[in-house]
């Protein structure tokens, strides 16, 4: 039933998105008619050759922008929102996010070495940038995961937390520096930071797709060990669970999927902290109904975030993740405020 | 555990390794800079000033060459040409430096607040590529002692570490200047006693000219100064002079960098086109011209308005040419990409409101041009 009205909506949102562009220059050709976009995107991805009736400018828009815009944004959501519902789970902290360890700053900086370095714009399947991001978000997870022992010989999820905060700023400490250094570049470091799906085609959902395909079932399937996780770790490992083990894998499933979402899409922000927290308020507090329908509903919510991105101030673009923040943020208090008072 | 730490050192310093591999100490640089600063005698300086004339003299012929070549090339600026230039100045840099006169280096040091009364041995830091770049073009090239980082035109500039945006005042106050030039004020040279004339970005060609002309009374070049902004109205106005009148405008979109981000005719370099009477794809995201002039616009919405010209001044930042524009997806069903009308432009000539704007002006004007001899698809 819940994963119908998962399903439902994200079906909703991808339609939406691919009928619905920009308003078209003044005296410019028509719009593009909405079923017309509907058949050229199944043409696309179903082998059956459907005549579209659309000009070949006009299916080239929704062949080679709208639709793997929109498919990439499904991707990128989907991952965001998964990992945020594994780390909430996982550190039992409704305010985890997935950068709670560290990725968001070691992406950051990742990006800015890269920028700072000219590697990227390169050619390649990879861009330098992509794989600067990619790494930096990985060594600081790495870092607070070995920072985080420090404290004690196990880590406590407090630790870590801890660690991620200390790397966090670390990391934006040294990026703001390098930024400062290389103030040419301040405006790719800018963009990239404020995360965009509005210059991705086909090569980067390509690029997404094989991580998110192998990665995202696992959170999804992960919902019955973070249920039982919730009761608590000494009661986890009484019914039999090896808490340690399985919070390691999920913890290095839930960084590999948001530093390979990162690195494609910049950091966007919001979706993977309040995704989970909409679906638990919809549908209940199991995480065997949160983490799959994170998935969902988090592919819808980016999909709508880019559509109004790219159509509320045309011909400009707003970058999503003010967009995500702008309607994360005020919807973040109101969970605050609720599960205040419960 | 103590292997664990000692791993993540290793990364970090490698990190660090990596990130700073391009950036030198600012205050050891500053002080090598002024010890090897060629400081050019008084004797001397009649022939740098001629010197000076000749290469503008030069870069005019260049330019008029370069504006040949580019209606071959689809209207892309020829580097080469520039690089020519660039070796122009050496050789006649060359010169002077061995006509050096080594008292002058005394000199300077004695009469240090001397500037009013002897504008010669005036001693400039510029921390604007612009200004730099209009010092040396009025012949004032010997009085800078050092510039910000990014002033590497023309070569033989004295590039130093100092940043603009972050300045150091003490860096700078190292080189020993009577003046500091900068597009924004730079707070704390007034509290040692340094005058700090700020050049800030033109809105228009007179600002330019203005700008030119009070740089070369403050190194009493102002005949130079005067004798280039003439050069430049009549290059322009010649570049202006050839284009054809049209019933239909032309419209184009200005590329700032590889995520779309443009320019609306409310900014300077909008302004330019304007002189043309091209129209802006861009406009509609900043509708009453009164705010937002640097959109980041959507790719349906630039493909779909197909613009008759693409400007590219994304070429040094994002290496970006009509080649990798013809790549993206979609773009192949432009117009201006079909017909060759993609122009290359240089980031810093376009950019900045020195002498070279008219540069990029003829580079518009070529491309207008080139425009009109390609049959509408």
């Amino acid at each position: 039933m819940w994963l119908l009205a998962g399903t439902a909506f994200v079906i909703a949102a991808a339609v939406i998105a691919l009928v619905v562009g920009p308003k078209p220059p003044s005296g410019a050709t028509t719009e593009i008619p909405r079923w017309g976009a509907v058949l050229e995107a199944l043409d696309r991805i179903t082998p059956f050759g459907i005549d579209t009736g659309l000009t070949e400018t006009q299916q080239s828009i929704v062949g080679n922008l709208r639709l793997p815009r929109v498919v990439f944004g499904l991707l990128v959501g989907a991952s965001l929102a998964a990992s945020g519902s594994t780390y909430q789970g996982i550190f039992r902290n409704p305010l985890a996010s997935p950068y709670l360890l560290g990725i968001a700053a070691g992406g950051g900086l990742g990006a800015t070495i890269a920028f700072v370095n000219d590697w990227g714009d390169g050619a390649g399947v990879f861009d330098g940038v992509q794989l600067g991001a990619f790494a930096g978000s990985l060594l600081a997870v790495g870092l607070t995961w070995a920072v985080g022992a420090t404290g004690g010989s196990d880590r406590s999820t407090t630790a870590l937390i801890l660690a991620g905060i200390a790397v966090t700023s670390f990391f934006t400490a040294f990026q703001t520096f390098l930024q400062q250094r290389n103030a040419d570049d301040i405006r790719q470091v800018y963009t990239w930071v404020l995360g965009g799906l509005n210059t991705s085609g086909w090569t980067e959902v390509l690029q997404l797709l094989p991580v998110a395909l192998v990665l995202l079932p696992v959170l999804a399937l992960a919902g019955r060990a973070l249920d039982i996780m919730a009761v608590g770790e000494e009661e986890a490992v009484m019914l039999g669970l090896p808490v340690t083990q399985v919070r390691l894998v999920l913890i290095v499933v839930a960084s590999l999927l948001t530093a390979a979402s990162v690195a494609v899409s910049g950091l966007i922000g919001f979706v993977g902290l309040i995704i989970p927290h909409v679906v638990r308020l919809l549908f209940g507090a199991s995480f065997r109904v949160i983490a799959p329908l994170s998935i969902l509903f988090g592919a819808g919510f980016l999909v709508l975030c880019d559509l109004a991105a790219r159509t509320l101030l045309p011909p400009a673009e707003i970058p999503i993740g003010v967009v995500t923040a702008f309607f994360g943020a005020p919807f973040f208090v109101f969970i605050l405020r609720t599960t205040g008072r419960s | 555990m103590k292997t664990r730490l000692l791993v993540c050192l290793v990364a970090l310093l490698a990190l660090i390794a990596a990130s700073c591999g391009g950036s030198d100490e600012t205050v050891e640089a500053s002080t090598d800079a002024t010890d090897e600063q060629p400081a050019v005698s008084a004797s001397a300086d009649d022939d740098a000033n001629d010197a000076m004339d000749d290469d503008v003299m030069d870069d005019d012929d260049a330019m008029n060459d370069d504006a040949d070549a580019m209606a071959d090339d689809a209207g892309a600026m020829d580097a080469d040409a520039m690089d020519d230039d660039a070796m122009d100045d050496d050789d006649a840099m060359d010169d002077d430096a061995g006509a050096m006169d080594a008292d002058a280096m005394d000199d300077d040091a004695m009469d240090d607040d001397a500037m009013d009364d002897d504008a010669d041995s005036m001693r400039i830091v510029s921390m604007s590529p612009t200004s730099t770049e209009v010092l040396f073009a009025i012949g004032a090239g010997d009085m800078v002692v050092a510039v910000d980082r990014f002033s590497y035109f023309p070569a033989e500039a004295p590039v130093t570490d100092l940043d603009a945006f972050s300045p150091n005042v003490e860096a700078i106050a190292g080189f020993e200047p009577d003046v500091v030039i900068s597009s924004a004020p730079i707070e704390g040279l007034d509290a040692i006693g340094i005058e700090n004339i700020v050049a800030p970005a033109a809105t228009n060609l007179d600002d330019i000219y203005a700008q030119i002309e009070q740089l070369g009374a403050l190194t009493g070049n102002l005949g130079e100064a005067s004798e280039l902004v003439l050069q430049m109205q009549t290059d322009i106005d010649a570049a202006i002079d050839a284009i054809p009148e049209r019933d239909e405008p032309i419209t184009y979109y200005h590329e700032l960098d590889n995520t779309l981000y443009s320019v609306t005719s409310g900014t300077f370099i909008g302004y330019v086109y304007d002189l043309f009477g091209l129209v802006n794809v861009a406009d509609p995201a900043d509708p009453d011209g009164e705010s937002f002039g640097y959109p980041q616009l959507n790719e349906e919405f630039i493909i779909t308005a197909d613009p008759d010209i693409i400007f590219l001044a994304d070429t040094l930042c994002c290496e970006q040419n009509a080649e990798t524009v013809a790549a993206r997806p979609g773009w192949d069903q432009m117009q201006a990409v079909q017909n060759g009308n993609v122009v290359e432009l240089n980031d810093d000539v376009v950019s900045r409101w020195g002498p070279r704007i008219v540069d990029f002006i003829v580079a518009v004007g070529d491309a207008v041009n080139e425009f009109e001899t390609v049959p509408a698809s």
